[in-house]
């Protein structure tokens, strides 16, 4: 599976039988010693906190799932009896609700890093693409799960979202209404869409599962990109897997507890909405729909373009985006480390993506910048729509940016390899670096 | 099925509306005034319900709000177990708890005779829910000009800053002011969210904050006399009433609270722990 020749002897008859049907003790080993770069930083920890992540939630929504009733008139207080009544109910569902939270948390971190560091470029396009099909597949599985409580905003999300492909009607008459009446089971979000999210909800974890096992297979092929750029030239760039990143994943995941443990224990709502402790009502539309923190960014999008259709296309064109990425970016210099411009592009970015984020919680028409009022008391000035529309065309912008930039920026002088930094200096930043290169 | 896929589709079809076009209703609440002394429970690690608030806070519900608010959610032996209004640590078992026993059976709850199937009401036990106050919310509604009165199970979580909220709103009746028509039926309280902006004759940047809820002022001085001697004043009710809210919206707050501190203290160890074992690990790698 991997590129570097397995250095696995099995030791006992036992481990050779095994080993001559089935080496996976062989794959296990292997794993563990994969020659891994050793200047990772901790950025590059998020990986593993991803994965304990995705198995944090399989587990507690395995055991959710042995208490939940995925019916229309049960769900809400199902929810409240694993709350109130399953032994340590509370606990397992705050992991499981907040652990939403954290995995979006640690997979934006993950993906930002990526970003910065060039991870996207060749030879790891594959490895990038499973990661947006995972990114993908989590969105779905975070909205759906996000249904089945079946709370006022539950509905109202559900509502919202589905009733996006409407727009489709607009392309084809009668194929948008036929997709959403397919989604709902129904003429309208029901008993019956809430039993098929269920039934989704439970089979994507698994598919994330499966398509993580390809994602560590195409890493595990090129091998992990590092803070430099620079692939692995020699032996001495390199250390075990185990137990140099064992341990210092170890940390970071225990880390991540805390603030995970944080919000589990002491605010444990802080993330959600009250509205969702009201039961659905069909007749009864909250005043402020918003969905998670984490689906902010492209909710404002969707609200910043005034038609319909193409405030869709615009949203899943944001996504969109993350996959073209690998043949967007042209410059040879993978990490931007050693792109000064690039760099600030890229902040930029992550400032625009934040930035969407706090428009798509805020309503419409509140004011950034208040200038004046209505006669009836209504602020103008700024509006938060009109700041979506600049920050999601810098957002859109960025990738045609780093498309010019790769052919006009004049990168800085990147190591000859991983190890050649370090002899020029303790410190790891550019500056360190462009020294290295002149001392030969 | 029919009737209600259709409403169904013109709720959706409104929340798209929403969605896409300006909203021009604006719904306002006054700013919350804090409640005196604060609550207990307010702070995220070492907050912890006051279990005489919990009990006040139990007399006024089943004195006041019971007559039109259910709780569907709470049985009575939720109010005997562990850090509830009146868990007694001589009886762990909730449904064994001679309080518990005596409090539900003061009440009626509706069964079915399995010997003739008549509905009968029969004395509740531990393991009944709260008695609802109506038979069905058909009925709930008429009873109260057309708006059933809401659950009262997770309200304390179910509004922003839950228990502050229901402290405001209970203690907030005020007149209407001069200009503000009250519909029929209706009350005004400048801590119900809501839009009085069409019932308002003043001028339109002079709204009112707050809106109209169908349930009058209710704790009025001294309704409810309390068993430990506290003084029934509205605060005093209010602060109490929303304290046992507080804990029926979440009744293993205080566990959950105790777990935590002692998940935290493992974990910040673990992680030190980890860091030490990492700096030594990596002590000979140049990187």
């Amino acid at each position: 599976m991997s590129a570097h020749p397995s250095t696995y002897e099995p030791k006992t008859g036992i481990e050779r039988w095994l080993d001559a049907r089935l080496p996976i003790v062989r794959f296990a080993a292997d794993y563990l010693d994969l020659p891994t770069p050793k200047n990772l930083n901790y950025w590059y920890t998020f990986g593993a906190i991803l994965s304990v992540m995705l198995v944090v939630q399989i587990v507690t929504g395995v055991i959710l799932a042995m208490h939940y009733v995925p019916n229309g008139d049960m769900a809400f207080n199902s929810v409240e009896h694993i709350m109130r009544d399953v032994n340590y109910g509370w606990l397992i569902r705050y992991i499981h609700a907040n652990g939403a939270s954290m995995f979006f948390l640690a997979v934006y971190i993950h993906i930002a890093r990526g970003m910065y560091y060039g991870s996207y470029k060749a030879p790891r396009e594959v490895l990038w693409l499973l990661g947006c099909i995972i990114y993908l597949l989590m969105m779905a599985t975070a909205f759906m799960g996000y249904v089945l409580p079946w709370g006022q905003m539950s509905f109202a999300g559900a509502v919202v979202i589905t009733n996006l492909f409407s727009a489709f009607d607009q392309v084809i008459p009668g194929l948008g209404t036929a997709i959403t009446t397919w989604l709902w089971g129904g003429f309208a979000v029901g008993g019956a869409t809430l039993n098929r999210f269920f039934s989704l909800h439970y089979l994507l974890p698994f598919m994330i599962a499966g398509v993580t096992v390809l994602h560590l297979w195409a890493l595990h092929v090129p091998n992990s990109t590092n803070p430099t750029g620079v692939e692995v030239k020699s032996k001495e760039d390199t250390i075990p897997f185990h137990p140099y990143y064992t341990v210092k994943d170890g940390f970071a995941i225990m880390a991540f507890f805390v603030v995970f443990a944080w919000f589990v224990f002491f605010a444990p709502e802080a993330l959600g909405h009250v509205d969702n402790q009201v039961p659905a009502n069909p007749l009864v539309t909250p005043a402020h729909i918003v969905p998670e923190w984490y689906f902010l960014p492209f909710y404002a999008i969707l609200r910043s373009v005034p038609q319909k259709l193409f405030g869709v296309l615009a949203m899943f064109g944001a996504i969109a985006m993350l996959f073209a990425l690998p043949w967007l970016d042209t410059s040879k210099v993978r990490s931007m480390r050693y792109r000064p411009t690039a760099r600030w592009f890229f902040i930029l970015f992550i400032f625009a993506t934040i930035g969407l984020g706090w428009c798509g919680g805020k309503e419409p028409d509140d004011m950034v910048i208040t200038l004046g009022h209505t006669a009836n008391n209504d602020p103008t000035g700024f509006s938060v729509t009109w700041l979506s529309r600049i920050l999601g065309i810098y957002y859109y912008a960025y990738f045609g940016i780093l498309f010019f930039l790769g052919i006009y920026e004049k990168p800085l002088p990147v190591p000859a390899s991983i190890s050649t930094p370090v002899l020029g200096g303790s410190a790891m930043p550019a500056g360190s670096v462009a020294q290295a290169e002149k001392k030969g | 099925m029919g009737r209600n896929s259709l409403i169904a589709a013109l709720a959706a079809g409104l929340a798209l509306l929403g969605l896409t076009s300006a909203a021009s209703a604006r719904t306002t609440q006054a700013e919350f005034r804090p409640v005196p002394g604060g609550f207990s429970f307010e702070t995220p690690i070492f907050g912890r319900f006051d279990q005489g608030s919990l009990q006040r806070g139990y007399k006024v519900y089943d004195e006041v709000c019971s007559a039109c608010h259910s709780m569907n959610l709470v049985y009575y032996r939720n109010l005997c177990q562990q850090n509830g209004p009146f868990f007694d640590p001589k009886h762990p078992n909730p449904n064994d708890a001679p309080i518990c026993k005596a409090i539900a059976s003061s009440k009626k709850v509706p069964d079915i005779d399995p010997d003739t199937g008549d509905v009968v009401q029969r004395a509740a036990t531990p393991a009944d829910a709260f008695r609802n106050p109506y038979p069905n919310k058909a009925a709930a509604a008429a009873g109260n000009g057309g708006a059933a009165p809401p659950d009262l199970s997770v309200m304390a979580r179910a509004r922003e800053e839950g228990p502050v909220y229901i402290y405001n709103l209970l203690t907030g009746y005020v007149p209407a002011p001069a200009g503000l028509t009250v519909p029929p039926g209706k009350y005004y309280n400048p801590w119900m969210p809501g839009d009085v902006g069409s019932y308002w004759a003043g001028a339109k940047d002079k709204v009112p904050e707050g809106g109209f809820l169908a349930m009058p002022f209710q704790l009025t001085p001294n309704r409810v006399s309390f068993d430990d001697g506290t003084p029934g004043t509205t605060q005093q009710m209010a602060k109490d009433v929303a304290t046992f809210l507080a804990w029926t919206a979440e009744p293993k707050q205080t566990e959950r609270k105790e777990a935590g501190l002692a998940v935290m203290i493992y974990l910040i160890l673990l992680s030190g722990v980890l860091y030490v074992s990492y700096r030594r690990i990596w002590k000979n790698v140049a990187h």
